[in-house]
């Protein structure tokens, strides 16, 4: 295994931005969610 | 028959020229009358000259290298003040819906307002330049004739996009803010030619003919391009 | 349709976790079996294993504003809602993916040039393709719902147009950046190549899910809005009226 922090920060720097935009997603979910809940009643 | 097509198809192409004049003189019998845009487009690029010359001062051998980002920039930035209000102008009044009804071609009154923002940065162009020269001391090594070349087609392919691109912006919310927005990023290769173009003439270091072919080639795509999807983005309901 | 999503999420994950060890580690062989890593680059050492997500993280981000230039004109002559959801969902995603190229690419620069940024042609112009759809996505934002569409498939195509310009402007004005990997310039050895390309595969599929997922939720968003419309046109009419103008 390589320990080099300039490879480690490029991936972990991946991720980061794929999880940032993946919760976003789920924020604009749960948003939907309680929208749909609205309606219903 | 085929005559009468023919005559038809004339008669059609005088109608959208005779559109084209009659948008492009009111604009400009406008603009004679209040003087707004220009002004305020002088005055601004006078403050863009001013400011970077106190705050670089440079000598006339850096100004050469310098100078053809300044310029471009200040007009570039003095542009965005003209082509926001061409649209604007006509949504007062409910002007745009009337011509949306109207059969005339959508094209015509998309070149009316392209000429006449061509017109306005190009007299903005030609009061500012002696300005420019006098404060940063340039002189041409290259051949400058070619620096007319690089105006006439930087200045259409600002002004090409920069009116379709207000046409959109007046539809957003926060319009003003808007056509940078959009505006810039699409422009960034005609900004590249045209600088380099220009340092290229001023420091005589290399030939600009590329630039200038590949300005001409942005010009003509964007023009057909805009021409083309002007119809659209009009009528967006 | 829908039951695959899960198992889809489960194959990406598993895909992904290959494609990352792979990349990390060197070529192991254990008991005469070949277990296939990437061996490390001669000169660069570990540092050029970030290559593995840079570059397969920059086809994605360019296959998927291709996607979105074909929705978009699909949209402008059809004028099919589905086309403009598309165009939505692959621009926002092909941005995240742009946005990794950006990141990782200076963070692989530092150590190998010894500069973080540099007005390199690959660089400035993935760097100007970012600011173009990034642009797009503030018009989606900004504009009035019922005219979203268009004025954004307009602007897709005019920003499509500008991409050759942008690439031979910036080809001109200079070069640094190594020779592409695929088609001409310098040789791969075939052990990095299987590396790069399964990683390819792995973000593909990652990028397909987040794209499913991301276009699941603007359709249902886009229903919900409009029932929320048509229970206040039936709960008040006159309000209803005043707020479509």
């Amino acid at each position: 295994m390589s320990s080099n922090p300039y490879l480690f920060a490029a991936y972990a720097a991946t991720w980061v931005i794929h999880i940032i935009y993946l919760a976003t997603i789920r924020r604009r979910y749960a948003r939907l969610k309680r929208e749909i809940e609205e309606l219903k009643k | 028959m085929s005559g009468a097509a023919e005559g038809q198809k004339g008669a059609k192409q005088g109608v959208a020229r005779g559109i084209t004049r009659a948008t492009l003189l009111k604009d400009l019998r406008l603009e004679w009358r209040s003087k707004d845009a220009i002004n305020s487009m002088l005055f601004f690029s006078l403050l863009v000259v001013v400011v970077f010359s106190f705050s670089f001062d440079p000598s006339a051998e850096e100004s050469r290298q310098i100078a053809g980002g300044l310029i471009w920039v200040a007009f570039l930035f003095a542009a965005v003040v003209a082509l926001n209000q061409t649209w604007a102008r006509e949504l007062r009044n409910q002007v745009l819906d009337a011509y949306r009804v109207s059969p005339a071609p959508p094209n015509s009154l998309f070149m009316a307002k392209v000429l006449g923002n061509f017109i306005f940065v190009a007299v903005l162009e030609a009061l500012m330049t002696p300005l420019f020269i006098i404060f940063y001391r340039l002189r041409a090594i290259g051949p400058a004739w070619q620096l007319l070349l690089v105006a006439a087609f930087g200045t259409w392919a600002l002004v090409v996009n920069g009116t379709f691109f207000a046409a959109m912006s007046i539809r957003t919310r926060s319009r003003e803010i808007m056509l940078p927005l959009l505006l810039f990023p699409i422009s960034i290769p005609a900004i590249l030619a045209m600088v380099q173009a220009t340092a290229g003439i001023l420091t005589g270091e290399y030939s600009a003919r590329f630039w200038i072919v590949l300005l001409a080639t942005y010009d003509l795509v964007f023009t057909t391009g805009c021409l083309l999807l002007f119809e659209t983005v009009l009528n967006a309901e | 349709m829908r039951r695959l999503f899960p198992i889809l999420v489960i194959f990406t994950g598993v895909l992904l976790s290959y494609a990352m060890s792979i990349a990390l580690l060197p070529v192991v062989h254990i008991g005469g079996i070949t277990l296939i890593g990437a061996p490390t680059e001669q000169t660069m050492g570990s540092v050029q294993r970030i290559f593995y997500y840079h570059v397969p993280s920059a086809w994605t981000a360019f296959i998927l504003f291709f996607i979105n230039l074909g929705a978009s004109v699909y949209y402008l002559i059809k004028r099919c809602a589905t086309a403009d959801i598309v165009a939505l969902v692959t621009a926002e995603v092909g941005v995240v993916f742009c946005t990794v190229v950006l990141v990782t690419g200076p963070i692989w620069a530092r150590p190998v040039w010894g500069i973080w940024w540099t007005w390199d042609m690959r660089l400035t112009s993935t760097l100007v393709l970012w600011l173009i759809y990034v642009s797009y996505l503030f018009l989606r934002k900004f504009s009035s719902s019922g005219q979203t569409p268009l004025l954004a498939a307009a602007l897709a195509v005019l920003g499509a147009l500008c991409v050759p310009f942008v690439y031979f402007s910036i080809w001109f004005f200079r070069t640094q950046h190594p020779q592409p990997v695929m088609g001409g310039g310098g040789s791969i050895d075939p052990r990095m190549l299987h590396v790069l390309l399964v990683n390819w595969l792995a973000f593909s599929c990652f990028a397909f899910l987040v794209c499913w997922s991301r276009f699941r939720l603007e359709k249902v968003q886009r229903e919900v809005d409009e029932a929320h419309a048509m229970r206040s046109l039936l709960d008040d009419p006159s309000a209803a009226a005043r707020s479509m103008r």
